[in-house]
């Protein structure tokens, strides 16, 4: 496929609209090598997020036809080139230029979720034992490059911009992380209630659809929250028992 | 021109693992801290790091310590390690690791629980903390939590082009945003130099944009030490195909877990050639190798594991002499490891992720069943600026750097694992430092005049427009120029020319013009960089010419024994009052006995 068509969104602030180019695609290219050829022959000016090229560290974020996907990952051998294809910035956060969008909300919302708070270390030394089998479910969230795709493409924030008020597949992956970790003592079940509103989400999945780390963010994190939640708030009985004993033990429920 | 102001005590500049470290350590001292970076946070080149980080925990293997850590990590630097950090570092790795636990990291564990190590190449027991190959992602967003906590103002996306002085002293620094192209002023104290590396210099390169030398030449300017930068490390197993992949990383990790590199031939070509320094301390057999790779205490490390620099020249070898894979590289296969272990596959996807990931995406292959094509690739810079080795900071009163843009830790070449706690060590003295520097110092005053002038000079390729050079091409133009010229075999004649060349560039950089306006004007800020690579590029080709042996990471064609008259001084660049640069060969200081007590002990 040598010469490939490109129909790229460009503009400012959210004015703008698509611009065609053409480049030659070789053997093994990716989305992001063809958006930097272009950038190097004809728009020197186009703005770009990108850092690692190796799917590591989630700033290349854009739509691809039509799809939330990492530009470095994308290669293009697996895109048909009958069409033009199309690259446009990630459309649930506000525009800055060309392919690159406003992400800061995210790092405003992580503020607000309660920080990790350990145990009591379990050696005299100062440091706790964990088994490998208890720390395999935390590890899978922690994968999470914080490429925003999952929050691109949620319907709450993208159609209904909730953002005020519901934290997005991330931070529940996030809050997930924190309290199902093995060593932590904090509680965030009444947040992701009330203020951060997991009730919002209707487990569509299109979040774990997109995620590039393969995260099964609604499977594994979304849904044993939201039963947390409902245990913690709606159950009679846990209500009672925990009445007795406290919080509850971390990382047997879920 | 009217440009914001914005005061800290401690300015730190850079958030990878270093910068966050370092930022954290001046908040918990109570002065305010302002954390600037090009990217976003937690986007850093650290979040690339995959097989982990060094720390003689001994908990694999209870026969490490931190004598045999401070051992391994002078052998390997070839013994021009600052031996004071290298101690300092071997012995605080292991409560910065256990530090991070306590904020939350999740690292892989051993059956008892513990915090789990893996080998590396160089180091003589299992010693990296890792969370399978992904570390440093672990690493960096771990810090990053802890540090959104702490009172520490943060600037994401936000490009240092100038440190402003006062007297002798750092005053500040000037700075441009990336999504406005709007200037500020950091006036501080106290500035802590984090900015990674050097490796878009070259054309091959593991690293990032980013990496285009910042703190390395904004320290040149005014008026810091940089050392030991002919030593360059080009890690031995870069991706080699497809092309456009040509570099990204495939971890030790690979080796670590039991992978061997092959020629065409299909022979295990490493057997062949094993440093007379290192013999005692390899495998003489495969049988021995793979029981080592499995935690067999008493099996030597296989020869896949000797240094980098090592590798990496004897992978080059086997290619120049014929016998390499069809694009260029060797095959550096994992999978045969089914002929050792069941469910091998499953366990190549546990232990590796990142890297199954990584080949099936970009080249379409499974190396559970497949070898990988590999060959050596720009990585790391063990040169930097010259610091103290307990305070980290540099010749001039109030500067500090830390992390890949310091120099002295690594010596001629950096053992696998050592960059991520070489950061947390050395992140958090560099913090404490600043900060007692910040406190002990009245304020320091910024000069306008000197704010003025570095502004028009960032904003003359506007005035060039399109009608001046391009600043792409130039850039392509010096990567190709040092890969070719200054890469890992050098000689005295291609770096002369490499030298000339460099010349010629700066001049071409000094007409570079861009379009556009200065809102996220990537062409704008390749034109900025230019000029640090230019610098750094320099700096990199003088000091290895003046190195006339091969050492560490740095090979020469035309001398390639190592000379015993090159052991005993580190080569020290320097600016000179009309902006030309200077060499100095400056002596080591000589080791306390106790410490050379540890390396003779440890030779055995
Ligand atoms: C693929 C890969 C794998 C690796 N694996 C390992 C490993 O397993 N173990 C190990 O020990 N090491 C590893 N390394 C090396 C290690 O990752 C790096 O040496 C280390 O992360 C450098 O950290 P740092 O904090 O010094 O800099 P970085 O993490 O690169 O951070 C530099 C920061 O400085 C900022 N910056 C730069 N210039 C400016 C400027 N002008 N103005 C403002 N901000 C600026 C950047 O934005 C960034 O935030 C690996 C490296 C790579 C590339
Ligand atoms: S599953 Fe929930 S969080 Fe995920 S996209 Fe759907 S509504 Fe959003
Ligand atoms: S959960 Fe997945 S999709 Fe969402 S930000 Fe993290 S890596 Fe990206
Ligand atoms: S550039 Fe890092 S994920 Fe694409």
């Amino acid at each position: 496929m040598p010469n490939t068509q490109f129909r790229i969104w460009r503009g400012e602030r959210g004015n703008g609209g698509f611009r065609d180019y053409t480049t030659e695609v070789t053997e093994g290219m990716v989305v992001l090598d063809a958006m930097h050829q272009i950038q190097a022959e004809h728009a020197n000016d186009m703005a770009i997020r990108w850092n690692c090229k190796a799917g590591k560290c989630g700033s290349c974020s854009a739509e691809i036809n039509g799809s939330p996907r990492l530009m470095c990952m994308t290669r293009m051998d697996e895109l048909p080139t009958d069409k033009p294809i199309t690259v446009e910035p990630m459309r649930a956060f506000p525009h800055v230029r060309d392919l690159v969008t406003d992400v800061s909300w995210n790092f405003e919302v992580k503020k607000k979720i309660r920080k990790f708070r350990p145990r009591t270390p379990d050696a005299p030394d100062g440091t706790w034992r964990m088994q490998q089998v208890d720390v395999d479910r935390v590890q899978e969230f922690r994968k999470c490059i914080e490429c925003f795709l999952c929050q691109d493409v949620c319907h709450v924030l993208r159609d209904h911009h909730k953002h005020d008020e519901f934290i997005g597949p991330r931070f529940f992956v996030y809050s997930a992380a924190l309290e199902m970790h093995p060593l932590d003592t904090e509680d965030r079940l009444a947040d992701l209630k009330e203020d951060q509103a997991i009730g919002y989400c209707n487990i569509t999945k299109c979040c774990t659809k997109v995620c590039p780390e393969h995260i099964t963010i609604t499977d594994n994190a979304i849904i044993p929250l939201k039963e947390r939640v409902v245990d913690e708030f709606y159950d009679p009985v846990v209500k009672l028992v925990r009445l007795f004993r406290g919080k509850s033990a971390k990382g047997t429920r879920g | 021109m009217s440009v914001e102001r914005i005061e800290h005590d401690v300015l730190v500049i850079g958030a990878g693992g270093a910068g966050l470290r370092a930022a954290i350590a001046a908040a918990d001292a109570g002065v305010r801290v302002g954390l600037v970076c090009k990217s976003l946070l937690g986007k850093a080149h650290t979040v690339m790091a995959e097989g982990g980080m060094a720390a003689a925990m001994g908990h694999v293997d209870d026969r490490d310590n931190w004598r045999v850590h401070f051992a391994d990590t002078m052998r390997g630097g070839q013994y021009l390690n600052n031996w004071r950090m290298a101690e300092l570092h071997a012995k605080e790795a292991p409560d910065r690791v256990r530090e991070l636990e306590a904020w939350g990291a999740v690292f892989d564990r051993t059956a008892d629980g513990r915090i789990l190590q893996r080998n590396f190449g160089g180091h003589r027991y299992p010693r990296l903390a890792h969370v399978g190959d992904r570390t440093g992602l672990e690493m960096i967003r771990t810090l990053q939590d802890h540090a959104i906590h702490q009172a520490i103002d943060v600037h994401m996306e936000v490009t240092v082009s100038a440190l402003l002085m006062d007297g002798g002293r750092v005053a500040g620094a000037l700075a441009y945003d990336r999504e406005r192209g709007r200037f500020r002023v950091f006036a501080c104290k106290a500035i802590v130099l984090a900015t990674g590396g050097v490796g878009r210099a070259f054309r091959i390169t593991s690293n990032s944009w980013e990496y285009t030398a910042d703190g390395h030449a904004l320290a040149w300017r005014a008026g810091a030490e940089l050392m030991d930068m002919e030593f360059v490390q080009f890690h031995p197993t870069g991706m080699v195909w497809p092309p456009s992949v040509r570099g990204i990383l495939v971890t030790e990790g690979v080796r670590g877990e039991g992978g061997v590199l092959r020629n065409s031939q299909g022979k295990r070509f490493m057997f062949e050639d094993i440093p007379e320094n290192y013999r005692n301390q390899t495998a003489d057999s495969e049988e021995e190798g793979w029981r080592y790779t499995q935690g067999d205490k008493a099996a030597r490390r296989p020869p896949e594991l000797l240094t980098r620099d090592h590798v990496a020249r004897c992978i080059q070898r086997e290619v120049r002499e014929g016998r390499g894979s069809p694009h260029g590289g060797v095959f550096l296969d994992i999978a045969w490891i089914k002929e050792r272990i069941p469910n091998a596959p499953e366990h190549i996807r546990k232990k590796l992720p990142s890297m199954y990931h990584q080949f099936m995406q970009l080249a379409n292959i499974d190396i559970t069943t497949t070898p990988m094509e590999v060959g050596p690739t720009t990585h790391y810079v063990m040169g930097g600026v010259r610091v103290d080795g307990d305070s980290q900071m540099s010749t001039v009163p109030g500067l500090f750097a830390a992390g890949e843009c310091a120099a002295g830790l690594h010596g001629a070449n950096r053992l696998g694992g050592n960059s991520l706690s070489d950061l947390l060590v050395f992140g958090r003295r560099a913090g404490e430092h600043a900060a007692t520097f910040a406190r002990e110092n009245p304020g320091a005053r910024v000069n306008q005049g000197e704010v003025d002038a570095a502004v028009s000079a960032a904003l003359a390729p506007f005035d060039r427009g399109a009608g001046g050079e391009a600043p792409y091409q130039i850039q392509h133009e010096l990567q190709d120029m040092m890969q070719e010229l200054v890469g890992i075999v050098r000689t005295e004649d291609e770096m002369a020319r490499a030298l000339a060349g460099v010349a010629r560039l700066r001049e071409r950089a000094a007409r570079v013009g861009v379009q556009g306006n200065r809102e996220y004007n990537p062409g704008w800020h390749t034109a900025l960089d230019l000029d640090n690579l230019l610098i750094i590029s320099e700096a990199i080709g003088r000091a290895a010419i003046e190195r006339k042996e091969s050492r560490g990471g740095h090979f020469r064609d035309d001398y390639p024994e190592k000379d015993p008259a090159y052991a005993s001084f580190n080569i020290v660049v320097k600016r000179g009052a009309d902006g030309s640069m200077h060499l100095e060969r400056r002596p080591i200081p000589p080791m306390p006995d106790e410490l050379k007590a540890i390396i003779e002990e440890q030779k055995a």
